[in-house]
């Protein structure tokens, strides 16, 4: 399974605050770590929300609205993408992350996969999904042979 | 936590734990063997412990720690046996325990080569490649024998006898633990990579999703592919083939119907492959070429996959470049079925006529004598061409040469089409 490890900002990091070269090679250790164990797929550090954009869907109206944005321990400020075995593997590991230590709250989410969707996804709607699709296909197939 | 939580999570740490631990060991002791009892071993003393003193704050070192006593008590018994004994000049002073965590920190700092040795034992050519297939997922997967069973639909009893049987072996013939220099590095890492792709493939090859221990088999063997390439980054085949197993892993989702029938390569919805595994694919396999390995074995067949994985439609595929890498492949690694899928490579680049010129010449190879794929191909080459009467006793051939009951079904259906022309 799939686990995204979803680091949180700080006022730090909205600040436009970059880890120094200590923090950096401690994280790489982790991340080495993480590496030679097969779990890491990836590993990206967000820019500040200064940087970043929302856009508001209202109706068929969309608005963009220009970061920085408040809420400052909602937003996301890196993350990590890793291949476990279980969730409490994904646990397991991400106790072991260094630089956390002065008050930070990871989150862990599993990435959905098809046979999560569960009962909204049955091979019966598969199916159904896929027959529909192909009968549409076939229709635009006979519209493009008869033009 | 509850003692239930609690040996979840030993469970757990020991999955991650165990190839350091008896990585770590085994170049204490020289014994892969000893060092598996004793990492177990520790484990039993986790089970009987934590679920009273609580889990500790650095499981891995706790571990290592309590191994590492009792390795260091064995090397003292050993000791005692045969005082000529090389392994015992290996940090002895008794000291060195008294600081235990730092002691097994100091010992991450190789744990790479460690692990790399251990993977290369694990492999050794001594062993029959179902001895190195358990041992490898044991000793580098942390998987347990009932898990190792169930992967590979064999009664437990067997891979246990395996194991053992491995083990002793190891010891008898004196396998050091060590990763093959100079010349001898190239076959034995080729072992290595077989052993991994094996896995992929027995996870891979089962298709149909009541048992889902099989597609984690793929994902163990690509864990172990990431493993390798981490500890051997020069290497390209080894880049080679984690590429090749992300790139076939990507189709997982597409390659089977909701009712479990195989849905081939080129009528499957791409848009239900893994995005990110292809990346990560393509990624490898430019690594493959800065390190110069573009012809390796592997490096060849992740190449193929990369070319219907770009493709965001199947009419898209660039045959010309496929059927040129089959051509290269089939020197790399010559054999029939690499030429049977060159020709077909060949009759989709240039055209049915060309594509069975190669399929004839291979009519005669007795490797092929009763592989069903030969008149399949030359079958469904023939229909193209319009020679339905071949083509036919082709496919009813193929449909009689075939174990499996949905493709002789599916092959039999051609045939009839065939009479129907």
């Amino acid at each position: 399974m799939r686990v995204m490890v979803i680091v949180k900002a700080s006022a730090d990091s909205e600040a436009g605050g970059m880890p120094d070269a200590r923090e950096l090679a401690e994280m790489g250790k982790f991340n080495e770590k993480l590496a030679e164990a097969g779990v890491l797929l990836m590993a990206e550090g967000l820019q500040a929300s200064s940087k970043g954009v929302r856009v508001r869907f209202d109706g068929k109206q969309r608005t963009v609205i220009d970061g920085p944005f408040a809420e400052t321990r909602e937003l996301v400020a890196g993350f990590w993408l890793w291949q476990v075995r279980s969730m409490e593997e994904a646990i397991e590991w991400i106790k072991r992350a260094p630089l956390f230590d002065g008050g930070m709250e990871i989150e862990l989410r599993p990435v959905a996969e098809m046979e999560d969707f569960g009962d909204a996804v049955t091979p019966e709607t598969i199916r159904e999904y896929e027959t529909k699709v192909l009968k549409k296909a076939a229709k635009l197939r006979e519209k493009a042979a008869k033009h | 936590m509850t003692t239930a939580d609690v040996h979840r999570t030993i469970e757990t740490v020991w999955k991650i734990e165990a190839p350091r631990l008896i990585a770590g060991l085994a170049r204490m002791l020289r014994d892969v063997g000893q060092a598996e009892d004793l990492a177990q071993e520790a484990l039993v003393v986790a089970l009987e412990r934590w679920p009273h003193d609580g889990v500790p704050d650095n499981p891995g070192a706790w571990l290592m720690t309590t191994a590492k006593r009792r390795a260091i008590d064995q090397l003292r018994h050993n000791r005692m046996r045969d005082d000529k004994q090389a392994a015992l000049d290996y940090e002895l002073q008794p000291d060195a325990m008294t600081h235990a965590p730092d002691h097994a920190d100091a010992l991450d700092d190789d744990i790479g080569d460690d692990l790399l040795r251990l993977i290369f034992t694990a492999c050794h050519p001594v062993l029959t490649r179902d001895m190195q297939v358990a041992l490898t997922l044991r000793m580098l997967g942390g998987l347990t024998t009932p898990e190792i069973a169930r992967a590979f639909l064999v009664p437990e009893p067997t891979v246990a006898q395996r194991i053992v049987r491995a083990k002793r072996t190891l010891a008898e013939k004196h396998v050091p633990f060590e990763v093959p220099r100079g010349e001898d590095l190239a076959p034995r890492l080729a072992a290595v990579l077989e052993v991994v792709y094996l896995i992929f493939n027995e996870g891979y090859t089962a298709t149909t999703g009541e048992d889902w221990s099989r597609p984690a088999l793929c994902e163990e063997a690509m864990r172990l592919g990431r493993v390798l390439a981490g500890l051997a980054p020069r290497e390209p085949e080894v880049h080679g083939l984690l590429a090749l197993m992300e790139i076939q892993a990507s189709r997982l989702h597409a390659r089977t119907a909701a009712d479990g029938t195989p849905i081939l390569l080129l009528d499957q919805d791409r848009a239900r492959w893994d995005r990110l595994l292809i990346r990560r694919g393509l990624a490898g396999l430019e690594r493959v070429e800065q390190l110069d390995g573009a012809d390796g074995n592997y490096a060849l067949q992740a190449a193929i996959a990369a070319c219907h994985a770009r493709a965001l439609h199947a009419r898209d595929t660039d045959w010309a470049r496929i059927a040129a890498l089959y051509a290269k492949l089939a020197v790399v690694a010559p054999s029939p079925v690499v030429e049977l899928n060159r020709a077909v490579a060949v009759s989709m680049a240039e055209g049915p006529e060309a594509g069975l010129n190669l399929v004839d010449a291979l009519q005669n190879e007795r490797a092929l004598r009763d592989y069903h794929l030969l008149p399949s191909v030359r079958g469904d080459l023939l229909f193209k061409l319009g020679r339905c009467d071949e083509a036919r006793a082709e496919f009813e051939r193929a449909a009689a040469l075939t174990g499996n009951a949905r493709e002789s079904e599916l092959l039999r259906q051609r045939a009839e089409a065939c009479v129907e022309r």
